[in-house]
């Protein structure tokens, strides 16, 4: 079977817009699924669910609510880190609150949390656009982190200042805390992540993606079709915020068990996933995915080139790492500006004409 | 109501004009210092198709954007179907039924030929947002409802071929077809034209113009537009509003405008005292 949409029929408006109108790409997601959901949780390690796998689809999560407001909606911001470190301590209070709930509602309600303290800080983005906005929400960043480290009753008054997750768990198997299997936390976070991106796939589809898409290309020309700004800004602030803080409530109770704001939650973060998404394609779910995918798997590959099979000094292979990241970036920015999404539409493109362009 | 709606007239192509759809009175717009525009009253009847001529500067596209809510006038009042607008914003007059496309064209690069269309639709989805989220139920059945009057649209301009192509690779006069279905798709009551067929070949504006007669036959669409082509302005227009300096120096069918000696001092240069 080649690649092509020729003899593949669409006989309604529904199979038309469907999200794979391609039927190998349907057979292709559909076999992911599977081998994601079917196979993976029966051979995961720890090594692999910790070093791999649970932070890439963490941070899939993160690289799906930022490109949502930078992507879709056009509206740059620099303060993931800090709404993930909401989402972090409303999961932590809410965890030590109320221990008898679910903590898959606690996530939730923490990324509920965390879009309403988006929508906050999201209201700068009315009056101001660009480079002005990013600064907005840089002020955002530091201000949440100063918050959470000056405020004790965000942890607790612990004596440490640190937050630590308790064992909780999702039908008798524990996700969080130390006792937490593999296996376990990289089917909730496999979860979590299926489910936004498939919402995050619907919402960018419909009225509400054509609105931030059309915020995004050209607001005056927005207005006059009925768009209004206010809303449509406001709801991807939200909707955005929610993805982040719940990729932030699954980061500290899922992945690392214990956090410290500062470190945890910092200006870094921030960075690590607006490049994941400029890397990844901006406006693509598929590049939110592609993005967090070279970020997370990049060092760790080159870990084990450099020290696992050439056999350098640690130290010594941790900073010839981060220059060749840097250097690849780089590389990658100036070869294709679009992202790995846009590689990809663009393999996909001459897949589907080959062998015979012409 | 308004005193001014009740009867229309017929004109020269033996089309029934109906009562007073927009009507703009005393108008004045200040930049600072700067009067954009002057003093303006005119109205815009039920089916017609109304031009705004002048040279350039003359402030056409100040009204225009006066009546799509981008400027509001600091004197004057502006009156549509029956009722006195007050200062509103462009969504909400969006939402009024007034659509318009733009001089420089205003599409969205980043989406598709379709998408763009269906943007026109945006007031007409009312889908809620876990509707949307889940793609369950109000939203999928309104996307298809809307997608298929998008489609006639599309199948009206005869633009089927690049449903699926993004905006920023086609060609200008394609973009111009592209932005005038968009503003079709909101199936208004009033469409406003800046400079349709600025910087078209002949055939493009011959397209256009029978694009423009058509939608105003067809859908019974009232059409405000702007142009410099006086040829096409002359033979697509019942009536004409001429501006100069931001004054209205002219009105009436094109024939009695093209009589007008003030008009024919505009165009032609007169010095003015």
């Amino acid at each position: 079977m080649i690649y092509r949409e020729a003899g593949d029929f669409k006989t309604s408006y529904r199979d038309d817009s469907q999200t794979f109108p391609i039927r190998l790409d349907r057979w292709g997601y559909y076999a992911v699924l599977a081998v994601a959901f079917g196979i993976v949780p029966f051979v995961i390690n720890d090594y692999w669910a910790n070093a791999v796998l649970v932070p890439f689809l963490i941070y899939a999560i993160a690289a799906l609510g930022l490109n949502i407001l930078t992507g879709y909606a056009g509206q740059v911001s620099l303060g993931t880190g800090g709404f993930m470190a909401v989402g972090a301590y409303a999961v932590y209070k809410l965890m030590t609150s109320f221990p008898e709930v679910n903590v898959v509602i606690h996530i939730l309600l923490a990324g509920g949390i965390t879009a309403i303290v988006g929508l906050l800080f999201g209201l700068p983005s009315l009056r101001i656009k660009g480079f002005y906005l990013a600064v907005a929400t840089l002020a955002a960043q530091f201000f949440l982190v100063w918050l959470f480290n000056k405020v004790p009753w965000f942890y607790n008054y612990s004596a440490s200042g640190q937050i630590t997750a308790p064992t909780r768990t999702v039908l008798d198997h524990a996700v969080t805390g130390p006792a937490a299997s593999a296996p376990a936390k990289y089917l909730v976070c496999l979860c979590f992540a299926f489910v936004l991106a498939w919402v995050a796939r619907n919402l960018t589809r419909g009225t509400l993606g054509r609105k931030w898409m059309a915020i995004r290309d050209m607001d005056i020309a927005a207005e006059i079709i009925g768009v209004d700004p206010l809303r449509a800004k406001l709801s991807a602030f939200a909707v955005s915020s929610f993805f982040v803080g719940i990729a932030g409530a699954l980061l500290f109770a899922v992945y690392l068990g214990a956090a410290e704001v500062g470190e945890a939650f910092g200006i870094n973060k921030s960075f690590l996933v607006l490049f994941m998404i400029i890397i990844g394609g901006l406006g693509s779910i598929f590049g939110s995915f592609a993005g967090a995918a070279f970020l997370v798997l990049l060092p760790v590959l080159l870990k084990n080139l450099l020290v696992g099979s050439l056999g350098w000094p640690t130290d010594l292979a941790a900073h010839i790492e981060l220059m060749i990241v840097g250097a690849l970036i780089v590389l990658f920015l100036i070869v294709e500006p679009h992202g790995l999404a846009r590689l990809w539409t663009l393999t996909k493109e001459k897949l589907r004409l080959w062998p015979f362009p012409h | 109501m308004n005193q001014m709606s009740t009867e229309g007239y017929v004109t020269a192509d033996g089309r029934q004009i109906g009562g007073v759809l927009m009507e703009m009175k005393n108008i004045t717009l200040r930049f600072g210092g700067v009067v954009a525009i002057k003093d303006i009253s005119f109205d815009i009847r039920q089916g017609e198709i109304r031009a705004i001529i002048g040279p350039n500067g003359a402030g056409k596209s100040s009204m225009l954007n006066v009546i799509s809510g981008f400027y509001h006038p600091q004197e004057g009042e502006v009156w549509f179907k029956g009722y006195r607008r007050g200062p509103m914003k462009p969504y909400q007059v969006a939402r009024l039924g007034i659509a318009r496309t733009f001089q420089n064209i205003a599409l969205f690069d980043g989406m598709s030929v379709l998408d763009n269309i269906m943007t026109g639709r945006l007031n007409r989805m009312k889908a809620g947002f876990l509707s949307q989220a889940l793609w369950w139920g109000a939203a999928e059945r309104e996307e298809n409802e809307n997608r298929e009057a998008v489609e006639k649209i599309i199948d009206f301009l005869e633009i089927q071929n690049i449903r699926k192509t993004p905006v920023g690779r086609l060609p200008y006069g394609l973009k111009k077809r592209v932005e005038l279905a968009r503003a079709l798709a909101a199936e208004p009551q009033l469409l406003l034209l800046d400079e349709p067929m600025a910087g078209m070949n002949v055939e493009e504006k011959e397209d256009m113009s029978r694009f423009i007669l058509s939608v105003n036959d067809e859908f019974g669409t009232t059409i405000c537009l702007i142009e410099h082509d006086m040829g096409v302005v002359m033979d697509l227009s019942d009536r004409v509003v001429v501006m100069d300096y931001g004054k209205k120096i002219g009105d009436g069918t094109p024939a009695e405008v093209r009589a007008n000696q003030e008009v024919i001092d505009a165009y032609l240069g007169v010095a003015h005292d």
